[in-house]
């Protein structure tokens, strides 16, 4: 098990940027976080065969390799052949099939009803077998959709922005289901998403995507709590991001916010930018460190919290109740130096 | 006494040009929405839907040319099959495949155009063949359409005069289609015979296009 992997590396030129991706994961579940237009699904689609790199390799580990693509000795396995599930945004079910032949489309007529029927259990679809994808729910799609990609037993799913189209109940709710899938799964998973909630969620470890370059990879844990670029912070939800002026080794004059704030790393001169989460904030006493005053803030309410904008121009998220409606911003908030996260451009 | 041979020759050449263009049309659309290069594309777009852009009789003047005795099918076929094209049954046929064909396979373009690229996409990644997606997905999918290109088509072969007359010309018997009947007989002032085949005509039309109509209707409504 322990050495199964999924090795990509790959380069083609698109109309805006060039597109040149190089992983070598043996994360059975993988994200891939950036913003729209940035090359995710173009990299989903090539590993899935659908659309074809200029040059590059991708290939698949699983007790021996198979080779899905390589330039240099002409290798390119047809999709059909790749053993590859592809869950689409919008699901490409097809509208002319029932569910059931949706299922069953992609088997050998061999061991079909049985298998079908499997899957129409494990995904609860009992009773839909011979309804039209126009005549299911957005949720219902889904799991005909999932359950067309395991009925034919992938060693890859690849998952491209599944929830992206999808009101916040469903999605709460197909979130949980797709983890549990997901953990039962004992093939690889890409999951390709904007949203940091479901990178966090989904992914053991994370593929940051700008502009077609890899811009950070690694564990999730560690690329939320340590960033180290600008663009990556914002990508993982830090709202407050500033240029800086490094003052010394542990003192920097935030630009953007106007404060002089302690560090508890030592800077280094790659350091251009400083970033503090939205909810790292904590009230203080005037005299604290790394202490500012709250004079003409704006507060927003929200079911679960305060959204406070501040004259400097700083965010502060505030878990609230959903009772209270009261909320007295304190005189002087402060930033703990081991919060503030040290980002190079 | 009505002669009722051309409402025979009319429905043989409308039914096999049909069945010809039909399948052609979808090859054809089929191949060119698969062409990466935008230019061959659109060049290849404007031949094929020259014919319905041209005058019908200087299509006949290109088709005479190619398939006349001296032309260089047409010689082919005297060389080696000794078989006659122009001015037989086989060029009403080829005159109707030809005149009839932009608007089946535009029609047909449009509609697999209109189905979602992901849908094929699914289907490859599925392990489906490409025949069988061609088929079971795009155009299943795109049938609406594909059926209403081929009322259009049919109608234009049902319809055909001008090619024919330059290529198959007017043969009583032979060539002498429908079109062809009515206006010979009013050309010879018998009002009352061209009456006859023009009812006949009208009839067909209606009856084929209520027929397909209906089959694409029932089709479309039970997955919508």
């Amino acid at each position: 098990m322990s050495t199964n992997s999924l090795k990509v590396d790959i380069y083609m030129k698109l109309k805006e940027f060039d597109l040149d991706v190089d992983f070598n994961t043996k994360t059975r579940r993988l994200g891939i976080l950036g913003p729209s237009g940035s090359g995710k699904s173009m990299t989903l689609k090539s590993i899935a065969g659908i659309v074809n790199p200029d040059e590059g390799f991708i290939s698949l580990n699983i007790g021996g390799e198979t080779i899905y693509y390589d330039s240099k000795s002409k290798t390119n396995l047809k999709p059909q052949k790749r053993n590859v599930g592809y869950l689409f945004q919008n699901y490409a079910l097809f509208p002319n099939m029932t569910v059931e032949e949706n299922i069953a489309v992609g088997l050998s007529s061999n061991n079909d009803d049985k298998r079908v029927s499997e899957m129409i259990k494990r995904f609860h679809l009992e009773g839909l077998e011979s309804r039209y994808p126009r005549q299911l729910s957005g949720g219902q799609q889904q799991r005909v959709a999932l359950a067309r990609i395991l009925a034919y037993s992938p060693d890859v799913i690849l998952l491209d922005e599944p929830f992206s189209s999808m009101d916040t109940f469903l999605k709460e709710q197909l979130r949980i289901e797709l983890g549990n899938l997901l953990n039962d799964f004992d093939g690889f998973s890409i999951l390709v998403t904007h949203n940091r909630d479901e990178a966090f969620q989904f992914c053991d470890e994370l593929i940051i995507l700008d502009k077609g370059q890899i811009i950070a990879k690694g564990n999730t844990y560690e690329i939320f709590e340590n960033p180290k670029k600008v663009e990556v912070a914002r990508l993982t939800g830090c709202k407050n991001i500033s240029k800086i002026e490094i003052i010394d080794d542990y003192h920097v004059k935030s630009l953007d916010w106007n404060l002089i704030l302690e560090v508890s790393k030592k800077i280094t001169s790659n350091i251009t930018h400083i970033g503090i989460r939205a909810h790292d904030f904590v009230e203080a006493q005037k005299d604290d460190i790394n202490v500012f005053d709250t004079n003409m803030s704006m507060k927003i309410e929200k079911p679960f919290e305060w959204e406070i904008t501040l004259a400097n121009g700083l965010w502060w998220e505030c878990d609230k109740q959903i009772h209270d409606h009261d909320f007295k911003i304190p005189d002087y908030l402060k930033i703990d130096p081991k919060n503030i996260i040290l980002l190079e451009e | 006494m009505t002669d009722w041979s051309p409402i025979l020759i009319s429905m043989k050449t409308a039914s096999l040009s049909i069945f010809i263009t039909f399948f052609l049309g979808l090859l054809v659309a089929w191949g060119i929405i698969k062409i990466k290069n935008d230019t061959i594309k659109s060049i290849l777009d404007g031949i094929f839907t020259l014919p319905i852009i041209l005058p019908p009789t200087v299509v006949g003047f290109f088709l005479l040319y190619i398939f006349g005795i001296r032309g260089p099918i047409g010689k082919f076929f005297i060389d080696y099959f000794t078989i006659k094209i122009a001015f037989s049954w086989t060029a009403t046929v080829i005159a109707a495949v030809v005149m009839s064909f932009p608007l089946m396979y535009r029609s047909a373009r449009g509609a697999f155009e209109q189905v979602d690229s992901n849908l094929l996409d699914a289907g490859r990644t599925l392990g489906m063949s490409e025949g069988k997606i061609f088929w079971k997905v795009l155009f299943a999918n795109a049938l609406p359409g594909i059926i209403g290109g081929g009322i259009l088509a049919y109608a234009r072969g049902l319809g055909e005069f001008g090619a024919t007359a330059m290529l198959a010309g007017n043969i009583a018997g032979q060539t002498r289609t429908l079109p062809m009947a009515v206006y010979s007989e009013v050309a010879a002032g018998n009002m009352g015979e061209a009456f006859n085949y023009v009812i006949v005509i009208v009839i067909i039309a209606f009856i084929a296009i209520f027929v397909m109509d209906f089959v694409s209707i029932r089709k479309e409504k039970q997955w919508k």
